[in-house]
């Protein structure tokens, strides 16, 4: 969908895995869901975080595999593994700084978000853009996007002293003290 | 006696629950095949009702599409709405009746079904009384099932008793809104979220049960918007909380009084409004007078300062809502507890305009529309009472009845379970209710459905309490019936029909016509379809509270809903209630009511220390009769968790994954433990969507608040003890004991 782009917002996820269930209805790869879901630390927070591909300027999975089967279209989004290329070495998974591909060996192919390629074409956004009940992940123009948000998105990320570019967006949380998780913390009790 | 014919493990072994995973065809195949159509619907779970398209080929539903023209939730869909096209073609589904017999259940003719069901609860009314048998509803069920169930307990069965299991959803904040604002709808549309300045979400896991309204309140805090969140648990929702209250289990009404203390003390009440527009505002002042901070601190285990501080936001916001669910609704005192939420919105002013009010968010899928028409013991149809003259009158002329022939008021859910224990009531026929997981106090539940001389369920599925029946009258779900719901924003709604019940399986509406016509009452049921009921509704609403005269199916779908009341066809529908301070009771006015503090009803002593609080998880729906089916929907929670503060596992030498015996005055629950810093560590809290020994409700206990009648499943006494893991079971807590999925 031209014009249109990914924005996720990790602070926004309340965890509940539409995402997950949604990706794998997909018509290109229904049955397997290619997005990716944490718990941070469960013991002390119910915070969540989804991921899916970036689609990097120059996107390390393809640059790591040897068989040349990752490929980057000229609308920005890099696609899943070419079955008749990929050799399942997991180099892409290895290489990948947001830890996005996953290997499928009994299906020996490197499955990854391809931004619903098949959806956005036809004019439909991404099932789990869609879908998502938080907008943890959206799938706005800019424009909307800055209308909608009062957080800033960023694309630029630092790997110690490398810098990667990305077509998706992520948004950061406005600045903000240290964070009390513990439910004690916010309970009085009486002075003992 | 409506004991299970097998044992459950053989029940469940023919009936399930199995776990579903791939669409019919498979998921080659429906990927490769188009759909033969779309039809645009409505999720069947919870109260928002999601908008949501459905795939369908060959008469199967194999898949869905999100609808992101519906203006509620433009495409959103939580993971059951995702997943929940997984409950059609299931092979648990039931094709054909079925009758009791030594071994088992047979399968049988639908004469023969429909011929015994008639004949065995005539016998008990002829031998006990019509009185005798009770009918049971569901709130998932489309209006025109409502009020064609409440029509037919009364005139086809003639007993008084009917009610519904929205009776033990939020019956508590529909009694309260009615005494306090006369009339039971809640009273803005969700689009009024993100309008208001301040927020509070009392006893909501809304992240959880639903999902949706999650982006209308990160929506209100893009807006500038503060959000405040009342619960015993840091819910996902909390990620995002400017303010927290740790409220203690069943200490609503106090930390709600403390609230109001403060406004008043700090003069941030709306003095014109409470005058022109209320009564009764001095006695609730005066009662709160005595709820000061430190006083509220002290019985709710909030800080004085942050009751200080949702005071001041609160009481300081030009717009100020209120949203409010089960945690707050499950009391023996529930009514005060939600009488407090709406005393501190009319005190400030904050109703009847965009972005203001106090807002109940309705659990179940028709819970709004369920209780509207009739299948609600006290009420007929258009939210009627059924003690008021007039309504019988009209009503009565409505269905060609004599009004003195209309039965009053019966029992609640809860009391004609008691009524059943008691041999008081001998015959049951219930539909879409699975009281023996979904009711407090379980063991109590099956002695009285082992009570029964006749038990008739209409359903799908053979759920944990048709294992008790005598005849199942095989059902169908939401997508074979057309018809319509009203969701928790008060937005009627149009279901539409997607397949054919499978097999012999019959629509509802189609069973209990049938069923109306064996008792020999036919003549009142003359509904060839659903269309019929649905019109036969509108004039039985017309002029009612719930005024439906100017619905039709077709403006539905035109207009994406209508919020009632819709008086006339050319009548716009009412999204917002009280607007320019018009309430609903004869004086015009809105009630103040003084919210007193009462203790609940089953109090903490030495040797029941903790708070057991239960409620839902994501992944599931009520007592899981679709959605333990639903592969997908399973794993992603296998089975219920015990929720312990590391404070208090520490107590216990209790780690994350380590078995734990919840024992409360009623029973003993043994489940693996869930150790997390988001809970107060004087509670514990069990998801209760499970049955047999995982069933939470085992624990809880009857108390029912005394005008609602809602049982009290958020406060319960208990201890909790860490349990051997029996030998052979691995170690990570990983249960597979009786009534598993």
């Amino acid at each position: 969908m031209h014009g249109y782009e990914f924005y996720v917002d990790p602070s926004r996820c309340i965890g509940c895995e539409s995402c997950v269930n949604a990706c794998g209805e997909c018509g290109t790869h229904r049955g397997v869901s290619m997005i990716h879901l944490d718990f941070i630390d469960r013991e002390w927070t119910t915070a969540s975080t989804p991921m899916v591909c970036m689609h990097c300027e120059d996107p390390a999975c393809a640059q790591s595999c040897p068989a040349d089967a990752i490929k980057k279209g000229e609308d920005g989004v890099v696609r899943s593994a070419l079955k008749p290329r990929c050799i399942a070495c997991s180099n892409c998974a290895l290489a990948c700084p947001f830890g996005v591909p996953k290997v499928k060996i009994e299906m020996e192919l490197m499955m990854k978000c391809d931004m619903c390629y098949d959806r956005t074409s036809v004019g439909l956004r991404p099932m789990c853009a869609t879908v998502c009940p938080s907008q943890a992940l959206m799938y706005v123009t800019p424009a909307e996007a800055a209308r909608l948000r009062r957080d800033r998105p960023v694309n630029t990320f630092h790997f110690g002293s490398q810098e990667v570019k990305t077509k998706v967006f992520m948004y950061l949380p406005q600045g903000s003290d240290a964070l009390d998780v513990d439910v004690v913390k916010d309970m009085w009790r009486p002075e003992e | 006696m409506a004991r299970p014919p097998q044992s459950v493990e053989e029940l469940i072994r023919i009936y399930g629950p199995t776990l579903k995973y791939v669409p019919p065809g498979g998921w080659t195949q429906s990927a490769l095949h188009a759909e033969d159509k779309l039809v645009k619907t409505h999720c069947c779970f919870c109260g928002q009702q999601c908008g949501i398209q459905l795939r369908v080929r060959h008469n199967e539903v194999i898949g869905f599409e999100p609808w992101e023209e519906f203006p509620f939730n433009r495409g959103m869909l939580c993971p059951k709405g995702v997943k929940r096209y997984l409950q059609g073609s299931h092979p648990d589904r039931l094709l054909d009746p079925l009758i009791r017999t030594e071994s088992g259940f047979r399968k049988a003719s639908w004469d023969e079904a429909l011929q015994t069901t008639a004949i065995r609860l005539k016998e008990i009314q002829d031998r006990n009384g019509a009185d005798s048998v009770a009918v049971l509803g569901g709130a998932s069920l489309i209006s025109e099932k409502s009020y064609l169930l409440g029509k037919f307990a009364r005139i086809a069965l003639g007993t008084r008793h009917i009610d519904y299991n929205g009776r033990l959803c939020m019956v508590s904040a529909g009694t309260a809104y009615k005494l306090a604002l006369g009339v039971d709808r809640n009273p803005n549309p969700w689009s009024d979220i993100p309008q208001a300045q301040v927020v509070i979400v009392a006893g909501s896991n809304v992240a959880e049960c639903f999902p949706i309204t999650t982006d209308y309140l990160w929506r209100m805090r893009d807006n500038g918007g503060k959000l405040i969140v009342v619960d015993p648990r840091r819910t996902p929702i909390t990620r995002n909380a400017d303010l927290y209250l740790p409220v203690k289990p069943g200490m609503d009404t106090a930390l709600f009084a403390g609230i109001l203390h403060v406004v008043l003390r700090e003069g941030l009440e709306d003095r014109e409004f409470i005058e022109h527009y209320t009564t009764g505002f001095d006695a609730v002042a005066d009662y709160v007078k005595q709820w000061d901070p430190l006083r509220t601190a002290e019985a709710t285990g909030v800080s004085p300062q942050a009751i200080e501080k949702a005071a001041l936001w609160f009481g300081s916001a030009e717009n100020a809502m209120a949203l409010h669910a089960r945690g707050v609704e499950h009391h023996s005192h529930g009514v005060e507890n939600v009488l407090s939420i709406i005393n501190l919105c009319l005190a400030t002013g904050n109703i009847g305009r965009p972005g203001a009010g106090p807002n109940m968010i309705t659990g179940q899928g028709n819970g709004q529309g369920g209780r509207e028409h009739g299948q609600k013991c006290d009420q007929l149809p258009g939210q009627r009472h059924i003690e008021d003259p007039a309504a019988r009158e009209y009503v009565a002329k409505v269905w060609g009845v004599d009004p003195d022939s209309l039965p009053h008021a019966g029992l609640s859910a809860m009391e004609i379970l008691e009524a059943i224990h008691r041999g008081e009531i001998k015959g049951l026929l219930s539909i879409c209710f699975n009281p023996l997981v979904s009711l407090p106090d379980a063991g109590y539940i099956r002695e009285a459905l082992n009570k029964l001389e006749f038990f008739g369920v209409i359903d799908f599925f053979l759920s944990e309490t048709a294992h008790h029946a005598d005849v199942v009258l095989a059902g169908s779900l939401q997508e074979e019936e057309e018809g319509i719901v009203c969701s928790g924003e008060g937005r009627v709604i149009k279901i539409n029909k997607a397949v054919d019940p499978p097999g012999n399986a019959r629509g509802d509406s189609r069973i209990i016509v049938d069923l109306a016509r064996h008792l020999g009452k036919g003549d009142y049921f003359k509904f060839p379809s659903t269309r019929e009921i649905f019109n036969e509704l509108r004039v039985a609403s017309k002029g009612g509270t719930a005024d439906y005269f100017g619905v039709t199916w077709e403006r539905l779908e035109k207009e994406m809903g209508l919020f009632w009341p819709v008086p006339s066809e050319d009548h716009p529908g009412t999204p917002r209630l009280f607007e320019g301070g018009h309430f609903k009771h004869p004086d015009g006015k809105a009630h103040f009511l003084v919210a007193e503090v009462r203790p609940g009803g089953d109090p903490l002593d030495p040797d029941y220390p903790l708070y057991l609080t239960t409620g839902r998880v994501v992944s599931q729906f009520l007592s899981g009769t679709q959605t333990r089916r639903i592969g997908p929907l399973v794993d992603q929670n296998p089975e219920p968790r015990v929720e312990i503060h590391p404070e208090l596992a520490a107590k216990h030498g209790i780690a994350n994954g380590d078995l734990v015996t919840v024992t409360s005055r009623r029973a003993s629950v043994t489940l693996p433990a869930l150790v997390v810093r988001t809970i107060r560590p004087d509670t514990v809290f069990i998801p209760y969507h499970w049955p047999g020994r995982k069933s939470a409700n085992n624990l809880t206990h009857r108390t029912l608040d005394p005008r609602s009648k809602i049982p009290e499943y958020k406060c319960s006494a208990c201890r909790i003890a860490k349990a051997e893991t029996p030998a052979g079971m691995k170690p990570n807590g990983e249960l597979n004991v009786l009534g598993g999925r």
